[in-house]
């Protein structure tokens, strides 16, 4: 499964990170790395983008960014 | 002694109160050289020959955003002495992830550690001497909203500095990524030394594949092949890639520390309210409707309620002292056209600008609250869907929409967007945005040629300003723009109120700010004006208006505007004071035609053969290059010049090409 498909409220564990470049280097940056646990808070007003929480803070992304996050189990 | 300390840290970690505690009012902003990076730099309070650099709020030292290259290069400078890394204690691990990049340049180094009030309010603790230990660095609990414990700070900061105590730890690291920068490190070693770059960050930065590091290391071909196949090696015995391994290296290490050393109460009551809070500002139905509530509560204040009021206050003491100087002047006995120059031309264009300026400090008060207190970032969560067509993020929504009001604040308030991409391309599209002075020169119009469809015209103009806006950011983004924008993985802060020292600073920056340009530009534009409009070509005063060089140019350059449907020398003439200011245009329309204000709609008919040649002119009017102060700010924000002319070549372009698209399809449709 991929990070911009968990439901609200439900958490799981980060299994690799994809995307390129800069993209990339900003979600590593950010403590998204393989092995953190990352939780759904809420979507936009749109749907789009999201709020996480990781790392005792919150995050927010696209869904086509979360796309390139993969999630264990 | 001289000292320059450099301070760094996340954004949203109270980094600029703290600066603001450090420096008082003794500050100096200005741009990193090149770079749309802001470079804010003031002298420690009570602490003689003590300096400090704020650098641009960042998450890591990576080479892909101009804040993190310039805050590189800044730190790898001979000009900072120290580094005091301020870091949020209620969100310790990201936090920490900047320091142990820095801890590798070689510097002395303390950490403040943030908002300890709250962690600790809320039930958690940190050890500092056992964190201090594990990070081999001098560690300082503070709270900068209050002041507590900056003085302690500054006295390490300096302590470190004269006995060059440097970062006690090197490692972070184990195994295969320990394996690999130490071989990296016995490669580059002398490389390292000659670009005058700390071996070990050197190291990091090559295996992370940093190729702005390779090309200031100068490393041979065939040392760059030992370094991709030590990289390799690590990749594969970690089954990962690069810079994965050396993100997760520096967080497990950073677990390592947490665990010793904090002790997380979970959330802490301000991530509790946050989230309240939120439940209703970012609400699914509500978010978008309370946004746009507040932001017309914003528009009302600063230019309906307290704006106008204060500006007109302004403007009697702006009146009061042009009559001092009026009267010493005249007193003086100095010459009719001296005294013209001055009174007519410099203070009255000095005179009229200023009048905007409690308007600027109003609005500026108001969006530091709204920055400092972290609702910038929701809005950005809230509208990022509807910009992102255009290649932008939601964070350029509200520069955008304080251009309606005047595009000079709006230009200034992009610094605050990540990215110099983004940030250019919002002060490209800013002047779409048809600002509240263009008002008077449409009123005007509508009353002469549309005065039962006023509204619907005025509707119109704003509408063709956005489309426009939109169109040219589709251009931009598939042209000039094409690199990718700034990655929109943005931290959504706690709410916190903001410090009043801070919005008030703030204030005080942006009025500095404006004045400087009043009375530079702004100035030297306003003579020149008057000059043109006051000489002739031999430089002789003229009696009458018609004989001066604005009048001569504006004859000459009016055939410029006949394709448009208005060739008439007078529309040329307005246009071009219309860049001083623009509702110049108006006064100027009305002392060409020699008429009373008030009479002008009466007499445009004579300059305006058509309604559609009036809609032409307004097309142009809402379209083409901003008045003086705003170039001025374009200048400032873009920190070259050469980009600025060009935008308002292109902007008076597409202003001339889209009236006459209107004129000329309207003339065939027999409008």
């Amino acid at each position: 499964m991929t990070l911009d498909k968990l439901e609200i409220g439900d958490s799981a564990v980060i299994d690799t990170v994809g995307g390129q470049g800069a993209l990339r280097r900003r979600f590593l940056d950010m403590g998204l790395t393989p092995g953190t646990k990352v939780q759904m808070r809420k979507k936009a007003p749109m749907g789009d983008p999201i709020e996480i929480k990781l790392r005792g803070y919150e995050l927010t992304l696209r869904l086509e960014d979360a796309e390139k996050i993969t999630l264990k189990g | 002694m001289e000292i320059t300390f450099a301070l760094a840290g996340n954004q949203n970690c109270g980094k600029t109160t703290l600066f603001n505690l450090l420096t008082g009012s003794k500050q100096h902003v200005g741009n990193f050289p090149g770079v749309t990076v802001e470079r804010k730099e003031g002298d420690i309070l009570k602490h003689e020959g003590a300096h400090v650099v704020d650098l641009p709020g960042i998450y890591s030292l990576s080479p892909y955003t101009a804040e993190e290259v310039v805050t590189r290069d800044y730190l790898l400078s001979d000009e900072p002495a120290g580094i005091i890394n301020i870091a949020d204690a209620t969100n310790i691990e990201r936090n920490l992830y900047l320091t142990l990049q820095m801890i590798e340049l070689r510097k002395p180094m303390v950490l403040a550690l943030n908002m300890m009030d709250e962690m600790i309010g809320s039930g958690g603790s940190i050890d500092v001497k056992a964190m201090s230990e594990e990070l081999g660095i001098p560690v300082i609990p503070i709270a900068a909203i209050t002041g507590d414990g900056v003085h302690d700070l500054v006295d390490k900061a300096i302590e470190v500095v004269e006995n060059n105590i440097l970062p006690q730890r090197v490692d972070f690291c184990s195994g295969a990524v320990h394996r690999a920068i130490h071989s990296v490190v016995h490669i580059i070693e002398d490389h390292a030394q000659k670009a005058g770059v700390p071996r070990r960050f050197a190291a990091t930065k090559l295996i992370e594949g940093d190729e702005l590091m390779a090309k200031r290391l100068d490393i041979h071909e065939a040392d760059m092949d030992v370094i991709s196949h030590i990289v390799e090696d690590m990749e594969q015995t970690l089954g990962t890639d690069r810079e994965a391994a050396l993100a997760d290296m520096r967080y497990t290490f950073i677990e390592g520390v947490c665990e010793k050393s904090v002790r997380h109460p979970g959330e802490t009551k301000e991530q509790k309210r946050s989230w309240e809070i939120d439940k209703i500002l970012t609400h699914r139905i509500y978010g978008i409707p309370i946004f746009l509530g507040i932001m017309m509560a914003v528009f009302a204040i600063t230019f309906g309620l307290v704006g106008p009021v204060l500006s007109a206050w302004f403007e009697s003491g702006i009146n009061a002292a042009v009559g001092v100087i009026d009267t010493a002047l005249t007193s003086a006995g100095v010459s009719p056209w001296l005294h013209s120059l001055i009174i007519d031309g410099a203070c009255a264009g000095v005179g009229s600008v200023l009048s905007f300026l409690p308007t600027i400090v109003v609005l500026f008060f108001l969006l530091s609250i709204l920055e400092d207190t972290g609702y910038m970032a929701r809005v950005a969560f809230v509208m990022d869907r509807l910009l992102r067509s255009i290649g932008l993020s939601g964070r350029s929504f509200v520069p955008m929409l304080i251009g309606f009001g005047c595009s000079v604040p709006a230009i200034m308030a992009t610094r605050t967007l990540p990215g110099e991409r983004d940030r250019k391309m919002t002060i490209l599209l800013i002047p779409f945005m048809s600002c509240s002075a263009k008002l008077p020169i449409y009123s005007v119009m509508c009353q002469a040629f549309f005065p039962h469809h006023t509204a619907l015209v005025m509707m119109g103009l704003y509408v063709t300003g956005i489309i426009m806006g939109i169109l040219v950011g589709f251009l931009l983004k598939g042209s000039l723009f094409r690199g990718r924008p700034a990655p929109f993985v943005l931290e959504l802060p706690a709410y916190r109120l903001p410090s009043a020292r801070s919005c008030l600073m703030l204030m005080w920056e942006k009025a500095k700010d404006f004045l400087v340009k009043a009375f530079t530009i702004i100035f030297m534009a306003s003579i020149v004006i008057w000059l043109l409009q006051n000489l002739d070509f031999g430089f002789g005063m003229v009696s009458d208006p018609s004989d001066s060089m604005l009048v001569a140019i504006g004859k000459w350059i009016a055939p410029v505007f006949a394709p448009l449907g208005f060739g008439k020398w007078q529309c040329a003439a307005a246009l071009m004071t219309g860049l001083g200011a623009k509702e110049a245009v108006v006064s100027t329309l009305t002392m060409l035609m020699g008429t009373a204000e008030g009479q002008l709609a009466g007499v445009l008919g004579t300059l305006f053969p058509s309604s559609l040649s009036a809609v032409s002119f307004l097309v142009f009017t809402l379209l083409y290059m901003p008045c003086v102060a705003a170039m001025a700010a374009v200048r400032r924000e873009m920190g070259s010049l050469l980009e600025a002319v060009g935008m308002m070549v292109f902007q008076t372009s597409i202003a001339w090409l889209a009236a006459f698209v209107v004129y000329n399809a309207g003339t065939l449709l027999g409008l």
